[in-house]
């Protein structure tokens, strides 16, 4: 298993035209914890997600990844350094089997792809591999049904599932409790404490529960710069993000 | 080179560039505005030869021809749109291409169960018919000023159409979102025939225009095609300045590859320029969707 | 235990499907000569090279999502290639870049010359053209099929638009493949080959990584796989398979156009693969049949056919969802 990573994000920016969705941000995550952002809607979130998964170049500053500047990645190249992450609406391919679409990302870090001729389906050391990944998110019963054809929160399991089975070093999740009832979401914090401490995991959420019982530190995004960095508890007496959340009064709630 | 040739020649490229100009603004805006791969648009610049010569003959005057025919086209182009592309609209744009090459079939053979396989000549009235001297020396055939003349009259209206008029706002907007227009409560079918029309007009009038100079024939279109695309994709898809830009580049380019250059290496020039272009904006010099 | 995903085997009814189609295409040259009409057999020829060409096509439509509307020109210079080497073969050597190319009808050259030829222009075709998608693909595709047709058109040496003919068939093996029973089942071997190596690929990790691209590539780019080199590399087999079709067609007709590099004979290949059934690669088969005989049938109707071919062409692509494959089978959704 790798090692986590730390992410160092220094002066970030990114701008859209006139509109700055990312304005001179700086982060530090530390290896192995579960760092939440959170932040009014527009703050810029899924921006961030999209530079720091390699899927938008900033207009200025870099991300470092252990220290290793993998602001110059592309995608893949990132996926390959180890960083994974999961979308907020579930990105699936859709006539895929569960089973499949979890084998994909194991073929996509064993070796290269150009391989013609021998069936993937009958590789075992692929197949038991994406079986593992299945039975820890507890989609085992599941394996053999199209994404497709999965419930929303199961998809959403599978969405993690797949990026677990990329042996990350870094775990980028937006929102993955999104559009889940009560008991999934349990269900899916219980799976996030499980992995906590083998990955690094960047978290975006709105959900406060899941916030409060998952994160080590958290980061407050308000019109693409950070706030304010850390403890749940730190952050949710802190006057700055209260108001930047509903005005003056009340504490910080959850939707 | 000497410099009347120079400019005999960018006068012709020109030409040539305005007449593809008339054939990609109204394939790109319908393009932008309905999604929709046309790509019996060229059987419309046929069909607008074809009805000239018709109605010339009618009439015995090039003019009123030319007056009878546009809207005749267009007649024809909406009559097209209600019954075929109104179900392709949905489609993909595999479909679209498959089943508009269809029409291509059934147009290009319909044409010459109608008129015959042999050429037919689109007269001149005498007034445009000679050359005159543009410069001391270079005699340059009237006509084809006629033909940029009102290539850069119908760039203008169009301009005016596009950014000064509803239907224009209309056209951008839909090129953007078409949801949402569609939302708004304007009637987006009467929208797209509307637009599908002015484009077959305008493909016809491209073909009026190069009737007198190339003939009439069945598949006089299909050429055409290629070349539209091309300044489509060099200009990129829904923006008819581009279609402007890129077709006065790709006129230029062509014409002077034809005087310069051996005749294999001449036909390729455009598509090394589309190749060019591709490399360094995938998605054309204008274009907002790669 | 392990889940593990079904193996790749074929489900009965295709199978039983597969082999009644290939035992039809076995014995097809024996009841033709048995009825006496020996032209079935050089027609039979015909569709097995447009099904090897469809199916290749099938490869990046069905399976890549990419709409190529160029992939007569593979066929088509490949056909070529072998037709130019014959006649430098028969008459004066070929001057290339200052040396003299002696030109052959020997199949082991010939014939990896050609497929090489169609590789290297699908190699530069699709390297620029996968740089985009959708509509431009599509007008990409078929600007450069135009851009190499005019090419051609413009080599006087090798008879333009009169087309060139064979000098002499390839030899290959010492078989006589003038000979029309034993290029139909040249043909097809080469065809049953292109099949099996067909399904192979489409199951194997390249295979699996091209159809997730197709399905989304964003996220297989989110876990590691750059989408456009599987295409690419996809893209140049079905340009080198299609290059096959085109050596195998050149020595069934001894005669070579640019008919064959027109853009509408690239149509008619994706119209055999949506007639047969889109990704199913076996599907574009039964289309290539299909659309061969339904063309030889309406040019015995009338002289203007064409103005009868295009509804019936409306008409398919409005109607034929699933492709004749498909209605044989019913839907099947067993991918991967």
């Amino acid at each position: 298993m790798a090692e986590p990573a730390g992410l160092s994000l220094r002066h970030l920016t990114k701008s859209f035209g006139a509109l700055t969705a990312t304005d001179d941000l700086s982060l530090e995550v530390r290896p192995g914890e579960v760092h939440a952002i959170i932040g009014p809607n527009g703050a810029g979130k899924t921006t961030l997600i999209a530079q720091i998964a390699g899927e938008l170049t900033p207009s200025a500053g870099d991300i470092y990844l252990d220290g290793e500047c993998v602001t110059p990645l592309a995608g893949p190249e990132r996926s390959l350094r180890g960083i994974a992450r999961s979308f907020q609406i579930t990105c699936l391919c859709h006539r895929f089997s569960a089973l499949t679409n979890v084998a994909l990302a194991v073929q996509a870090h064993s070796g290269h792809s150009f391989r013609f001729w021998r069936a993937a389906a009958r590789d075992v050391a692929l197949q038991a591999a994406a079986s593992e990944v299945l039975a820890r998110v507890g989609l085992a019963e599941r394996a053999q049904v199209m994404a497709g054809h999965l419930a929303h929160g199961e998809q959403r399991q599978l969405e993690l599932a797949v990026a677990l089975a990329t042996r990350p070093r870094l775990l980028v999740l937006d929102e993955p409790m999104a559009g889940m009832g009560k008991e999934d979401s349990a269900r899916m914090i219980a799976l996030l404490k499980q992995i906590r401490g083998t990955c690094t995991i960047v978290l975006v959420e709105h959900d406060m529960d899941a916030v409060f019982a998952l994160a080590d530190r958290v980061s407050v995004l308000v019109y693409g710069r950070c706030i304010a960095t850390g403890t749940p508890q730190h952050i949710r007496a802190n006057a700055e993000v209260r108001h930047a959340y509903l005005g003056d009064d009340g504490e910080v709630t959850h939707d | 080179m000497s410099p009347l040739l120079i400019i005999e020649q960018t006068l012709n490229g020109l030409q040539f560039g305005v007449t593809l100009f008339l054939m990609a603004a109204g394939l790109t805006l319908v393009f932008g505005v309905m999604n929709l791969v046309n790509l019996a648009h060229g059987s419309m610049f046929m069909l607008g030869a074809y009805a000239l010569v018709m109605f010339e003959r009618l009439t015995g005057s090039f003019v009123l021809g030319l007056l009878c025919a546009i809207p005749a086209t267009a007649l024809v182009g909406v009559v097209i749109e209600v019954l075929v592309m109104r179900t392709l609209y949905r489609r993909d744009h595999l479909d679209q291409s498959l089943a508009t090459i269809g029409l291509i079939l059934l147009l290009n053979e319909g044409v010459r169960i109608v008129w015959g396989k042999l050429p037919l000549k689109a007269a001149l009235p005498a007034a445009v018919s000679g050359s005159v001297e543009i410069l001391p020396g270079v005699a340059y055939p009237v006509f084809r000023l006629v033909v940029i003349a009102v290539g850069v009259l119908v760039a203008l209206a169009m301009w005016w159409l596009v950014t000064r008029t509803r239907i224009g706002m209309l056209v951008r907007a839909g090129a953007s979102d078409r949801e949402m227009i569609g939302m708004l409560g304007v009637d987006i079918k009467k929208l797209c025939t509307i637009v599908f029309g002015i484009g077959t007009a305008l493909a016809g009038l491209a073909g009026m225009m190069a009737a007198p100079i190339i003939g009439v024939q069945s598949g006089m279109g299909d050429n055409v095609l290629i070349l539209t695309l091309v300044v489509i994709v060099i200009g990129g898809a829904g923006s008819v300045r581009g279609a402007f830009i890129a077709a006065l580049a790709v006129g230029l380019f062509d014409t002077f590859g034809r005087v310069l250059l051996p005749p294999a290496v001449a036909s390729m020039v455009i598509y090394i320029l589309m190749a060019a272009v591709l490399l360094w904006r995938p998605q054309g010099l204008f274009g907002q969707h790669a | 235990m392990i889940a593990r995903t079904r193996r790749p085997e074929l489900p009965l009814r295709l199978l039983v499907a597969l082999a009644v189609m290939l035992l039809a295409f076995a014995l097809l040259p024996l009841v033709a000569q048995w009825f006496g009409s020996p032209y079935f057999i050089r027609l039979g020829t015909r569709v097995m090279v447009f099904a090897i060409a469809a199916v290749s096509l099938d490869l990046i439509l069905g399976y890549g999502g990419m709409v190529s509307f160029g992939h007569a020109t593979y066929v088509g210079v490949a056909a070529y290639v072998v037709a130019i080497l014959a006649y430098h073969g028969a008459n004066e050597p070929l001057l290339l870049l200052g040396m003299s190319v002696p030109g052959t009808a020997n199949a082991w050259i010939a014939w990896p010359a050609a497929i090489l030829a169609a590789s290297l222009i699908a190699l530069v075709v699709g390297a620029i053209s996968l740089r985009t998608t959708g509509i431009y693909f599509i007008m990409i595709t078929l600007a450069f099929t135009q851009m190499v047709y005019f090419l051609f058109l413009s080599l006087q040496q090798y008879g333009a638009d009169e087309g060139l003919r064979l000098a002499n068939r390839s030899e290959l093996l010492g078989l006589d493949l003038g000979n029309r029973v034993v290029m139909y089942y040249v043909t097809l071997v080469a065809l049953v080959l292109v099949l099996f190596g067909g399904w192979k690929l489409v199951h194997s990790r390249f295979g699996m990584v091209l159809r997730g691209c197709q399905q989304n590539a964003r996220r297989m780019e989110a876990i590691g796989f750059r989408s456009y080199r599987y295409k690419l590399a996809a893209f140049v087999i079905a340009g080198a398979t299609a290059g096959l079709a085109g050596v195998l067609q050149v020595n069934n007709e001894a005669f070579v156009s640019t008919a064959d590099l027109h853009w509408l004979r690239s149509a008619d290949l994706l119209i055999m693969v949506i007639l047969g059934g889109v990704g199913t690669l076996f599907g574009p088969v039964v289309g290539a049949v299909a659309w061969v005989l339904l063309e030889l049938w309406l040019e015995g109707l009338t002289v203007h056919w064409h103005v009868i071919l295009g509804p019936v062409l409306i008409f398919i692509v409005l109607f034929a969802k699933n492709g004749l494959w498909g209605l044989l089978l019913g839907r099947g959704d067993d991918r991967g």
